[in-house]
């Protein structure tokens, strides 16, 4: 009987099985995979997240707030913020071109454009960073041209913000290019009809539809702004007080063995990084509402 | 083609948009990245050679190429466990779960890899313990795993999330009703389709790991010829004003970078050709 018993075929004909106990685990099987799961994932994300706010508060609140509002670490707040608030517009502005671009219009070489534009995120930030050095270094290619005008990029902010904009250069249009082209052209083409300016499309018709991957691309945009840290290393020179980013402002201290201090700023960067999450979650959900009804209708109708 | 475009010329723009686009694209991403090829050019084919073929750096390509390979592999096991576990089953905090996975693309390098470093250093909570049974983590081999492990993540779970959410449950009760256990229908069935997706996100992981450089550098010691990774090489080349030596390994890491993009979106067709076979449900 027992050496049958793999043979005989699953109870889906059974009236009182339940009709999908032959395409799931049983009990045990699904807690064990879950509780694996759990246990990699609890030591590879939360615990290092956890982790930066343990090694930050270590000595307590006071020393945490002293190395927050320490003049190096003001200064590198500040870098941070100027080099986000440079690098994020300008992606912003790219991005929702090439994505009306690409997404509104068909022209060959279309997937080709898509690759370009990805190109950044296949770059190490090592060479990212190492490109700006090449093109505008003492010994680079533009180097000789810029010494004779007295103008500084490398070793200078302007080299960390170029820096920063080629490594967060996809992010919104990543974000916007599927999501327009899921949405196609019929709404604009509606506004576009009824005498609305191309302008006016945009802004009452597309925006709104697009709000929140736009606001999502933005929120990645940024956050890898303020985090970059390969390609922002290769080009500040390390300048205290003058080329050090925030990520860069927690390397020095670390090296210096100032562990609490570092995690301190360190956990200003988690912070943000949790909002991007908090954000991306957020975004997921209004996308699906908005989505709900039409998505239902099609499920009755099959 | 020129006929849709004709069909859809009632939207204005196109040539402004394209244009700034090409326009941005040209002087941020393609004029920088050709200064590279540019600069490798000028090099002799010796001088090339020397330094990519050098004993420190073919140890920094051994490190490179091995630990993110590792790191990659770990990732495709666990990566599929957690996306099927997110997929399929229900538990408390499953949406906290699914937001966290995504920690790694959010959470700057340089704090990823200092914290790695704390939990895993030889007094750290979890290296105490490896360290109690002789293993050394961070400072060596697998503390560059460990980070690389950590960066890669994503890539993995969130390709194979929608492919495991789109699957067709009629072919899961198909195999049930033909007599196979699960375990022969996960294999024989599932496994198949899902395989080019994992294919895809082992290959972005591994693509990621090998140009990493912020959370690694505070692991693994930066020992050359040791705990030296390809990116690191290239700082310390640029930091002692060798750009030639620079340039070339630089050259060399982004043809391989390149190659990987290649092989990433045939994948990428291969599998969606597979989801038009008529396995998954139709649109």
């Amino acid at each position: 009987m027992t050496t049958h018993r793999k043979h005989t075929p699953q109870p889906v004909d059974a009236p009182n099985a339940p009709p999908l106990v032959a395409i799931t685990e049983s009990a045990p099987v699904r807690c064990g995979l879950i509780g694996l799961a759990l246990i990699f994932l609890s030591l590879f994300l939360f615990l290092p997240l956890i982790a930066v706010f343990g090694n930050a508060l270590r000595n307590g609140i006071v020393p945490y707030w002293e190395a927050i509002c320490a003049p190096d670490t003001q200064s590198a707040l500040r870098l941070t913020l100027l080099t986000a608030g440079v690098a994020v517009p300008l992606n912003l502005v790219f991005g929702v071109c090439a994505s009306w671009a690409i997404a509104k219009f068909e022209f060959p070489g279309k997937s080709v454009l898509i690759t370009l534009i990805d190109l950044p995120f296949t770059v190490s930030p090592v060479i990212s960073g190492a490109i700006f050095v090449l093109l505008f270094g003492a010994q680079g290619a533009m180097g000789p041209w810029l010494a004779a005008h007295d103008i500084k990029i490398v070793f200078a902010a302007p080299g960390i913000i170029m820096a920063t904009v080629f490594v967060t250069f996809p992010f919104v249009a990543r974000e916007l290019i599927p999501l327009m082209q899921s949405q196609g052209n019929d709404d604009e083409e509606a506004a576009l009809a009824l005498g609305a300016s191309g302008w006016q499309t945009f802004l009452r018709i597309t925006l709104p539809n697009i709000r929140w991957g736009l606001l999502y691309g933005v929120i990645l945009c940024t956050a890898r702004a303020i985090g970059e840290f390969g390609a922002v290393s290769v080009v500040s020179g390390h300048i205290r007080g003058r080329t050090i980013t925030t990520p860069l402002h927690v390397e020095i201290l670390y090296n210096e063995y100032n562990f609490a201090a570092a995690f301190a700023v360190a956990s200003l960067l988690a912070a943000v990084s949790i909002a991007t999450l908090a954000v991306k979650k957020i975004a997921e959900w209004r996308t699906e509402e908005s989505a709900v009804g039409p998505f239902e209708n099609a499920g009755t109708n099959r | 083609m020129a006929v849709a475009s004709r069909h859809r010329s009632i939207i204005p723009g196109f040539g402004l948009t394209l244009g700034f686009t090409i326009m941005y694209l040209s002087l941020i991403v393609l004029i920088p990245l050709s200064t590279l090829y540019f600069k490798a050019a000028t090099l002799s084919w010796s001088e090339f050679w020397h330094t990519v073929a050098s004993a420190r750096a073919l140890a920094a390509y051994r490190l490179s190429f091995g630990a993110s390979a590792l790191a990659a592999s770990i990732n495709t096991i666990f990566g599929l466990l957690a996306a099927w576990v997110l997929v399929r089953y229900r538990f408390p905090g499953k949406a906290l779960v699914d937001a966290v996975v995504d920690l790694p693309f959010a959470l700057p390098t340089a704090v990823a890899g200092i914290s790695l470093t704390a939990l895993y250093a030889p007094t750290g909570l979890l290296g105490r313990r490896f360290e109690a049974g002789g293993i050394k983590i961070a400072y060596a081999y697998p503390g560059v795993v460990v980070a690389l492990t950590f960066i890669g993540l994503p890539f993995v779970v969130r390709t194979l999330q929608p492919v495991l959410r789109d699957l067709n449950p009629e072919i899961e009760e198909a195999a049930a009703s033909l007599g196979a256990t699960r375990r022969q229908t996960f294999l024989k069935v599932l496994f198949p389709l899902i395989f080019p997706a994992a294919l895809t996100g082992f290959t972005l992981a591994f693509a990621r790991a090998l140009g990493e450089y912020g959370s690694v550098v505070f692991i693994s010691g930066n020992m050359p010829m040791r705990t030296e990774i390809v990116p690191l090489l290239i700082m310390t080349k640029l930091e002692e004003y060798d750009y030639a030596g620079a340039t070339a390994l630089a050259v060399s890491m982004l043809a391989i970078s390149f190659t990987l993009l290649l092989c990433i979106n045939l994948l990428q067709w291969w599998t969606r050709r597979q989801q038009h076979s008529g396995l998954w449900p139709s649109q």
